[in-house]
């Protein structure tokens, strides 16, 4: 269980499942869960354009999702968001299907990309699909503050000069870089239930964002670890594991919520506690 | 005080509003409105749903660009981003499935527009208990904000919008769906914060009662035009029925005030379309 092609898929596994959780917390956070699926599935398109084109797979992926973002993101100011993301991600489909058509390869490497092929990752994928992780995950933490702003409050986020609209384009393009580490690895299916599942259970766990943040990773890689064993060890796919353990992390999640809520009573408000540090004096 | 008088600028003033006017895709919203806010000055922003009290705090936090007039916030011009000014948005609705405590909205009110994770530290954690304490929210600080109760949410809100420690604080509809007692405590902290920090306050709404008794001034808005001044001046048959341009009452009822179209008594113009339905 631990050697050779099972190495490898330990390693994949892991990196992707960082990735997951980290980007996974904003998805949920900001309601992306749409763009979430839309990404990862339109850039199949960008996969078989790639075959077409004879270039390497993750080439297309990268492209296609980036394209994608841009136009959810620049369609999305116009018509509502859901529409757009649905608009694109039929877009998208469509082109696969045509390129699909155009192809005279045999496209199983190909309808892999829905479903991953973890057992498959090679070593000399690993360092690409790191190298990818790691400016995902650098790019929310760079992030971190005006995304948690814009997703509670927009508009006080416009005020302070975080413009909604970019924020909202930032994190389409950080969906498309996680699409692109991903789905090569895990395929279009699981990263979105990989995106959704940890995130949404952490926070039912914690009402602290980065401890959110931290739990939803600890609980992406819980799942994929234990999916790889039990799919090592029971021969059944792995496929199969993530989406039931992603559920059951998530019912455990509100189940723990729905047995503690707290509440105090009020004491009065005392400005004096609020010591300015420079007085404010009246103009004159 | 009047609509079309051109305001005359004051030394004290900390926003100026100067014949500013604005059109939303082609529909004029704004004709020529002008007002100014002194500092420490609790001011009312007073009309009905829908006549363009947010669209006027839009342009005042630099989020519109008027077609005509200018903004000036203690002197300057107004611009994106400016630390002067601490907003207040209509209350959002909190998602209770939100892991964001209300110190993390709090603690945003410093930093929230910077890269980067906020690092813990000693003094940020002073800064964020000082305002939930002032704000009487010390109790609720570690709870979830989307649990919270109406009343609770807009301490948090008023907190996150005055820890940067503005001069001028807008709040767009503060006390919409606030139950009557959350509705005094909330108004009675903001004319303290007026009176003690000698923070401008300008505060949209659209029943004027519950201010009365803590408004300094009134800026009243009515077929895109204001009427601008001290309450008494402002709240007048004479004055209002101006600034709608028919005759309309107004009326006080045991110390609220009503504000009544004069030909159909039934229609009730204004302040009030709730508390009348009462007494009828």
């Amino acid at each position: 269980m631990f050697s050779g092609f099972m190495l490898n898929a330990w390693a994949a596994g892991t990196i992707v499942a960082v990735v997951a959780g980290v980007v996974g917390f904003f998805t949920v956070l900001r309601g992306a869960a749409f763009a979430a699926h839309a990404l990862p599935n339109g850039a199949f398109a960008g996969a078989a354009a790639a075959g077409l084109a004879g270039v390497n797979a993750v080439l297309g992926l990268g492209v296609f999702s980036l394209l994608g973002a841009l136009t959810i993101a620049t369609l999305g100011r116009r018509v509502r968001q859901d529409v757009a993301t649905a608009l694109v991600i039929v877009m998208m489909l469509g082109l696969g299907a045509l390129f699909l058509s155009m192809t005279t390869e045999y496209a199983p490497q190909l309808f892999s990309l829905l479903f991953g092929e973890i057992l498959g990752v090679s070593s000399a994928e690993l360092l690409p699909t790191l190298a990818l992780a790691v400016v995902c995950i650098a790019a929310v933490l760079l992030l971190y503050r005006p995304l948690l702003l814009s997703s509670v409050l927009p508009e006080a986020a416009a005020a302070r000069g975080v413009s909604p609209a970019r924020v909202q384009f930032a994190f389409l393009v950080v969906i498309a870089l996680a699409t692109t580490t991903a789905v090569p690895v895990v395929g279009a299916l699981l990263i979105f239930s990989l995106l959704i599942a940890p995130a949404a259970a952490a926070s039912s766990f914690t009402s602290n964002p980065a401890a959110a943040m931290m739990l939803s990773v600890l609980i992406a890689l819980a799942t994929v670890w234990s999916a790889l064993a039990l799919a090592y060890a029971l021969d059944l796919p792995i496929g199969f594991f993530v989406g039931v353990l992603g559920a059951i992390a998530y019912g455990a999640g509100r189940l723990w919520a729905g047995l503690r809520v707290t509440r105090r009573r009020a004491p009065p408000a005392d400005l004096d506690a609020w010591r300015p540090r420079t007085l404010i004096e009246p103009t004159e | 005080m009047s609509a079309a008088a051109p305001v005359t600028a004051a030394a004290s003033d900390l926003l100026l509003v100067e014949g500013v006017s604005v059109a939303l895709d082609g529909r004029p919203i704004l004709t020529d409105v002008s007002f100014r806010v002194a500092a420490g000055e609790f001011t009312g922003l007073i009309g009905s749903n829908g006549v363009g009290k947010t669209t006027l705090l839009r342009v005042i936090l630099g989020l519109l660009t008027p077609s005509s007039g200018h903004v000036l916030v203690a002197g300057a011009p107004r611009s994106r981003r400016n630390p002067l000014i601490g907003y207040v948005p209509q209350q959002a609705t909190l998602d209770p499935d939100m892991p964001v405590r209300a110190r993390d909205l709090v603690g945003l009110g410093i930093d929230g527009h910077r890269a980067g994770l906020p690092l813990p530290s000693a003094k940020r954690r002073g800064q964020i208990d000082e305002m939930l304490a002032a704000v009487g929210a010390t109790h609720i600080g570690d709870a979830r904000v989307g649990n919270l109760s109406g009343g609770e949410q807009q301490r948090i809100l008023i907190a996150h919008a005055l820890i940067s420690r503005p001069r001028l604080l807008l709040l767009d509809e503060p006390l919409a769906n606030l139950d009557i007692s959350s509705e005094q405590e909330i108004i009675e902290l903001l004319s303290r914060i007026a009176r003690e920090q000698r923070i401008a306050v300008l505060i949209s709404t659209h029943d004027m009662n519950p201010l009365l008794p803590v408004m300094d001034r009134i800026v009243y808005v009515a077929r895109g035009k204001v009427a601008s001044g001290p309450t008494s001046e402002v709240v007048t048959t004479e004055a209002l029925s101006r600034l709608y341009g028919h005759h309309v009452d107004v009326i006080n009822v045991h110390d609220r005030v009503l504000v009544v179209a004069g030909r159909d008594d039934a229609t009730v113009r204004h302040a009030g379309r709730d508390r009348i339905v009462e007494l009828v």
